[in-house]
């Protein structure tokens, strides 16, 4: 196994586990977000969507499984990477213009950290409903309403899903060009697929806490 | 004398210059008036005149990398106004002119700051890193008798062409200047996309990926995470897709090295 231990030894290494955990986490978050739009068909919907869900016993355990591990692995890897780029630079600038960098590459560091105390309380809040003020094995739709209803709790959630849009806007583009899987490009700074990706996905999760806190679902 | 030439179009500026006297000494950013700056200077000339008025005054002159000042030799490299190599694109610091300036201006200059690249005095840094992650694997092992025929070996347009524009670097050192994570992927993945695009490459390419890499980290540059900020800098327009390359070979070497179980890590 030394080969694993070279492997992960090196940038590219961990890049790269980083590039392919991120995709799969991608592909969770989209999954998740049409889940959640079930929330505007109805009561009913929803919580069928979640019995079907919880029906599948072992293999939901799989899958929970799989992305514990994959987060962990990115976590990892970007607290290690971060450790290094760190020490790279030892003695900053005393005056430096970003010129293309974007703000969202800039806050993927913070971003990251706001996304994983988002999952540990959104886990907590809806899931094990240990931070939920009457949380319901079966009323998945209910939960939500009332969960959502304080405007501190639903704030929580608009700021965690803009993080999660700026982290897309730049994880989405950069891990699939970490992993090389992109054409040559005359401007490979060029984003839309991320862009429109990050949009979406920014949309479609931030539309259920304002549409509770508006009444428009209740 | 500057004063009895000055054709009224001098500039006044004020440089604030990082002063190093040596490798362990401390350093600190100094200020210095540069009037009767003409716009034509290149940036080079004007530290020259700088320089001059500062030994006619009994003062230690900036030292700074310079050579061939025809932006080929990737000697000259300075943080001007916080961008590597200043404020034109495609451009080294010995190929900007004060005309990129305003009368009045406020101008810093820094050396590149990196881990990998120690001052060794005022705004000249140890740029030997680059040789050593050439040296593990920068190169093609081939007998260099008498060259063969030009047709001999035919070779794709587009791929001569990616060869050459990544072969274009002068190892100036600017994309890890100018990255937020001190990195030189941009650098490593030129050589790497240079070599790699060609037949002569081929044999020796999942070594290559390898060694530079193992060299790079080695060296303690940072990583990428793909700010684009590298490709911004770098004075001969070498883009990002380098590093999907360096990447990509690096990942397919690894396997194959899985596979063949002879992986021999760093190099």
């Amino acid at each position: 196994m030394s080969w694993l231990r070279t492997f992960w030894a090196s940038t590219v290494g961990k890049k790269t586990v980083m590039a392919v955990t991120g995709i799969m986490l991608v592909g969770f978050v989209v999954a998740h977000m049409l889940g959640n739009l079930q929330m505007f068909i109805g009561a009913e919907a929803m919580n069928k969507y979640a019995a079907l869900l919880k029906s599948t016993g072992e293999l939901l355990w799989v899958a929970r499984a799989g992305l514990l591990v994959a987060a962990a692995l990115h976590i990892t890897a970007a607290y290690q990477l971060t450790m290094i780029n760190r020490a790279a630079r030892p003695e900053g600038y005393a005056k430096q213009e970003p010129q293309v960098s974007t703000l969202a590459s800039r806050t993927m560091r913070l971003g990251g950290v706001i996304l994983a105390a988002f999952i540990i309380f959104h886990l907590g809040h809806f899931t094990t409903g240990t931070f939920h003020p009457a949380f319901s094995e079966t009323g998945v739709y209910g939960n939500v309403i009332l969960g959502l209803r304080s405007p501190l709790v639903a704030g929580f959630y608009v700021l965690a899903m803009a993080a999660l849009g700026l982290h897309l806007f730049h994880g989405a583009w950069a891990g699939v060009r970490t992993l090389g899987l992109r054409k040559r490009s005359a401007d490979p700074m060029y984003r839309r697929l991320s862009m429109g990706l990050a949009i979406v996905v920014w949309a479609g999760f931030t539309a259920i806490p304002v549409a509770v806190l508006l009444g428009i679902l209740n | 004398m500057s004063a009895t030439h000055a054709t009224g179009k001098g500039m006044t500026l004020t440089l604030h210059v990082w002063r190093q006297a040596g490798p362990n000494a401390a350093g600190r950013i100094v200020d210095y008036p540069a009037p009767d700056i003409s716009p034509d200077m290149s940036f080079l000339e004007m530290l020259d005149v700088v320089n001059e008025r500062l030994i006619a005054k009994g003062e230690e002159p900036i030292a700074f990398d310079h050579d061939c000042r025809e932006g080929i030799c990737g000697s000259c490299g300075l943080m001007i106004n916080g961008s590597a190599h200043g404020p034109m694109k495609l451009t080294t610091a010995c190929q900007l002119h004060m005309r990129s300036f305003k009368d009045g201006d406020d101008i810093w200059i820094e050396p590149w700051r990196a881990k990998a690249f120690p001052v060794i005095k005022d705004l000249v840094v140890d740029r030997g890193a680059f040789d050593r992650i050439i040296q593990a694997g920068g190169y093609i092992s081939a007998p260099t008798g008498t060259p063969q025929d030009a047709n001999a070996l035919p070779i794709p347009k587009a791929d001569a062409d990616l060869a050459m524009d990544n072969a274009a670097c002068i190892g100036c050192g600017a994309c890890v200047a100018a990255c937020p994570n001190a990195s030189a992927s941009l650098f490593t993945a030129a050589k790497i996309t240079h070599l790699g695009s060609l037949p002569q490459g081929q044999p020796e390419r999942d070594r290559r990926a390898l060694a530079m890499v193992a060299q790079m980290d080695e060296e303690g540059f940072g990583g990428c995470t793909l700010h684009g900020e590298c490709q911004e800098a770098c004075p001969k327009g070498i883009s990002i897709d380098a590093i999907m390359q360096m990447n990509r070979d690096f990942v397919r070497a690894s396997a194959t090295a899985v596979q063949a179980k002879e992986w021999s890590g760093a190099a």
